[in-house]
């Protein structure tokens, strides 16, 4: 067997301070109350973070109002100055941002590298762009920002759900305050040194870390004019809830359960390589990952054997070496969830299989995992498992497929594989779900607006879709 | 189609119809996919005691090539004296597989290469076009394989396949096959003439059903050669050729891979298709020239830590 000798990518080019505070108006401030922030991978801790209490987020927030006025006066063209000049730097820092995500996430450094860092800067760059045509985007002739931003923002892609949110918040002329994820603050505290490198004006961009409890002060503070929020659908509905009768504005994007279905007449061999992207992408830590594997009756046998042949040779490991394909579990609580959904899959009848594969004794690890003779009864059919596991149905014929893709609460995205372009536009059409990729999955761009239907959220991210919700 | 060549394989189509039909039902190539995909295993980091190890491996998978209008037996002589002992400084560094010539060059090749282990592979069947009446193209390998040559690496007919004529494209290879008696036969099938992933797929198993040894990508002689996308569809092909039928079948991609670098993304493409059943000189060859010399200068820099000048290793 070709052994690949172990490629770590090096870590000296992150260095880490051993605590960060909070970044408000400008500055960081000392960090009081603390949490941990470790590495999923081996557990060890990189740094404490603050804990910002009520007090901390009316600052944050406060800071955001005052920096308001300024910045949305700025010319369009200005705004875009910044913004470019991020997204530059944001490029000269790739290597070290890439690295430090991967520590603090558990995500494999190719990814992180190949995938997170290029689109974080593609969407500044993109959004820069807009800041001084907003008049021409056809949301009337003299669209307006709407004032603070109040942004909470998951820890599967820490750095570039943060770009989806600020880039488009900024150029419109709104300000931010941003609260990462508990268990992946850093590459957030490491982008407002970036917004300082670029000398953004104080209180632009504002960044307080803590847990649920700092997210809802901040969704709940009376002076946020606008809530952003990519997370869970139960939180979703919390915040709904809080937000409903405020005039806040609201968009949320939550979680989903792809269908990912491929016709008798897919290009097999990509088909299998979109599947295996579809659902062992950053670990299935995707909302819209291709969770719900539908196949035509017909080849699921010998799909089946093609996927399983794939999966065995899937590089589980340190997410650090460069030819690691599926990392770390993000957090113990995730972990425990996966485990437990995945004994509900065992117990209900469904047929279980992972490759051989070892396991790092420290940190959080689950093996790629499929389950085959899975129903739409099924538990794992129809709760979102947001982890590295596949399941798998059947279906006879495309209506069948249509319906049973469809018969979720959920609306995010949907793969069709098929080498018949009519019948892609025709199932296509009749999916109810807001991304819908075509021989292909987990495909991202800024120009294309990203955001469900049902319980996978309400507005759009991305593309000039996503200038929308930050302008009245 | 000859009786002969249906009662090889159990389950093969035996009317021209059939062909076509089993040919045109083969699963399709995405494009995008199938590029991103070697794109993607093109990124493999294969560093320090792996990369000594595809290093040689590489050495080894050589066919040491030489086909020009202006090929003497001394240049001949020259290039298969270095097939045997491709750095002279280093009695570890293992031969090449095989030297590869046109049919004229076999005999003075064959007298270099005698008793050494090291193959000699002969183009013939009109190389590089093809375009010769059935009768030539079989004297040209009967006079190669007469010659000494234990390989024979001959062109499919890129015009009757574009033309949909697979039965004469099989009947050909069969033909080629049966002149070439004991020696192993490689289908050189000229991707970069024919067009599309879909085709590469449906030329590789024509071949693989006609008896084919090993199935080739490219003379070397038209615009584009050897590329990533193509071998991974012809490394597909062959892994699913033995699924279903039981027989192995090898892959050599010839054309345009120059560097060490480039060889071990090949390598690394066919031990996450094929896995390790392929990864041997029986089973995979490079088509190549110069990239022995890069992959000897690699080897040198692994044992030594620094790079040695070109004038550190033979021409030829």
């Amino acid at each position: 067997m070709f052994e690949y000798a172990p490629a770590p990518e090096s870590r000296s080019i992150v260095s880490l301070a051993p605590s960060y505070g909070l970044f408000i108006d400008g500055e960081f401030g000392e960090a009081k109350d603390t949490f941990k922030t470790i590495n999923p991978a081996d557990e060890e801790v990189l740094a404490e973070v603050a804990l910002a209490s009520p007090e901390d987020v009316d600052r944050a927030v406060a800071a955001a109002r005052r920096a308001f006025t300024g910045w949305s006066a700025l010319p369009g063209s200005e705004r875009a100055k910044y913004l470019f000049r991020i997204a530059r730097i944001i490029q000269e820092r790739s290597r070290e941002l890439a690295v430090l995500e991967s520590l603090d996430n558990g995500k494999p450094i190719k990814e992180s590298r190949d995938v997170d860092l290029p689109l974080v800067a593609a969407h500044f760059f993109y959004y820069a762009g807009w800041a001084d045509k907003l008049r021409y985007a056809g949301f009337g002739s003299d669209p307006r920002p709407l004032g603070v931003a109040g942004q909470v923002i998951p820890w599967n892609f820490p750095l570039l759900m943060l770009a989806w949110k600020i880039a488009p918040a900024l150029a419109t002329g709104n300000t931010v305050v941003l609260k990462p994820a508990e268990t992946t603050p850093l590459s957030a505290l490491f982008f407002a040194d970036v917004c300082r490198q670029a000398d953004l004006p104080p209180g632009v961009v504002n960044i307080v870390t803590g847990a649920g409890d700092t997210g809802r002060y901040l969704v709940e503070h009376p002076d946020v004019n606008k809530v952003a929020f990519t997370g869970s659908t139960e939180v979703g509905r919390q915040i709904a809830r809080s937000v409903a009768g405020t005039g806040k504005r609201l968009t949320l994007e939550l979680g989903g359960k792809a269908a990912n279905i491929v016709f008798d007449d897919a290009p097999i061999d990509q088909a299998v390589e979109g599947i295996v992207n579809g659902i062992f992408f950053n670990q299935g830590h995707v909302c819209c990952a291709g969770s719900r594997l539908l196949v035509q009756e017909s080849i699921a046998e010998e799909l089946l054997s093609s996927l399983r042949r794939r999966m065995a040779t899937l590089r589980v490991g340190d997410p650090l070496d460069k030819n690691t394909d599926v990392g770390a579990i993000n957090s113990r609580a995730q972990l425990d969830r996966i485990i437990e959904l995945s004994e509900i899959g065992s117990t209900e009848g469904a047929e279980r299989w992972s490759p051989p594969c070892d396991l790092p004794d420290r940190g959080f690890w689950f093996a790629p995992t499929i389950f085959t003779g899975v129903t739409q009864a099924h538990r794992i059919a129809r709760e979102e498992i947001f982890g590295p596991v596949l399941s798998v149905l059947t279906f006879r014929t495309p209506a069948e497929a249509v319906e049973k893709a469809n018969n979720t609460p959920y609306g995010l995205s949907a793969g069709i594989w098929s080498e018949k372009g009519s019948q892609i536009l025709a199932v296509a059409d009749k999916l109810r779900a807001g991304v819908i990729w075509a021989n292909t999955f987990n495909k991202f761009d800024p120009t294309s607006p990203f955001g469900g239907y049902k319980e996978s959220g309400y507005g759009r991210e991305g593309g000039r879709h996503g200038l929308e919700a930050y302008l009245a | 189609m000859t009786a002969t060549a249906t009662s090889r394989l159990s389950g093969l189509p035996d009317s021209p119809a059939d062909l076509r039909t089993f040919l045109h039902g083969l699963p399709g190539v995405d494009k995008v996919g199938i590029e991103a995909r070697a794109a993607a295993l093109g990124t493999r980091s294969v560093k320090t005691s792996s990369k000594a190890q595809a290093i040689d491996l590489a050495i080894r998978m050589v066919d040491l090539t030489t086909l020009e209008g202006a090929d003497t037996p001394g240049k001949v002589r020259a290039l298969s004296a270095k097939a045997l002992r491709p750095d002279p400084a280093d009695p570890t560094c293992p031969a090449v597989a095989a030297v590869c010539v046109y049919p004229a060059m076999v005999p003075t090749a064959a007298a270099v290469l005698a008793g050494s282990g090291v193959h000699l592979a002969s183009v013939a069947t009109a190389f590089p076009s093809g375009q010769a009446p059935l009768d030539v193209k079989l004297a040209d390998t009967r006079d190669a394989v007469a010659g000494g040559a234990d390989e024979i690496d001959m062109v499919i007919s890129r015009g009757a396949f574009l033309a949909g004529d697979y039965g004469k494209v099989f009947d050909e290879i069969v033909a080629v096959k049966e002149a070439a008696g004991p020696a192993h036969l490689k289908v050189i099938l000229e991707t970069g003439e024919l067009g599309t992933y879909d085709n590469v797929r449906r030329a590789s198993w024509l071949a693989m059903l006609a008896g084919a040894h090993f199935i080739k990508t490219s003379t070397g002689k038209v615009g584009v050669n050897a590329t990533l996308p193509v071998t991974l569809v012809m490394l597909e092909a062959v892994r699913d050729f033995r699924e279903r039928y039981g027989r192995q079948v090898g892959v050599k991609p010839a054309g345009g891979i120059r560097t060490t670098k480039d060889a071990i993304k090949y390598l690394v493409m066919i031990n996450e298709t094929c896995g390790d059943d392929w990864l041997s000189p029986d089973w995979f060859r490079f088509g190549a020239s110069s990239l022995l010399n890069d992959l000897l200068m690699q080897r040198t820099k692994l044992t030594t830590g620094h790079y040695a000048g070109p004038d550190y290793f033979t021409l030829d």
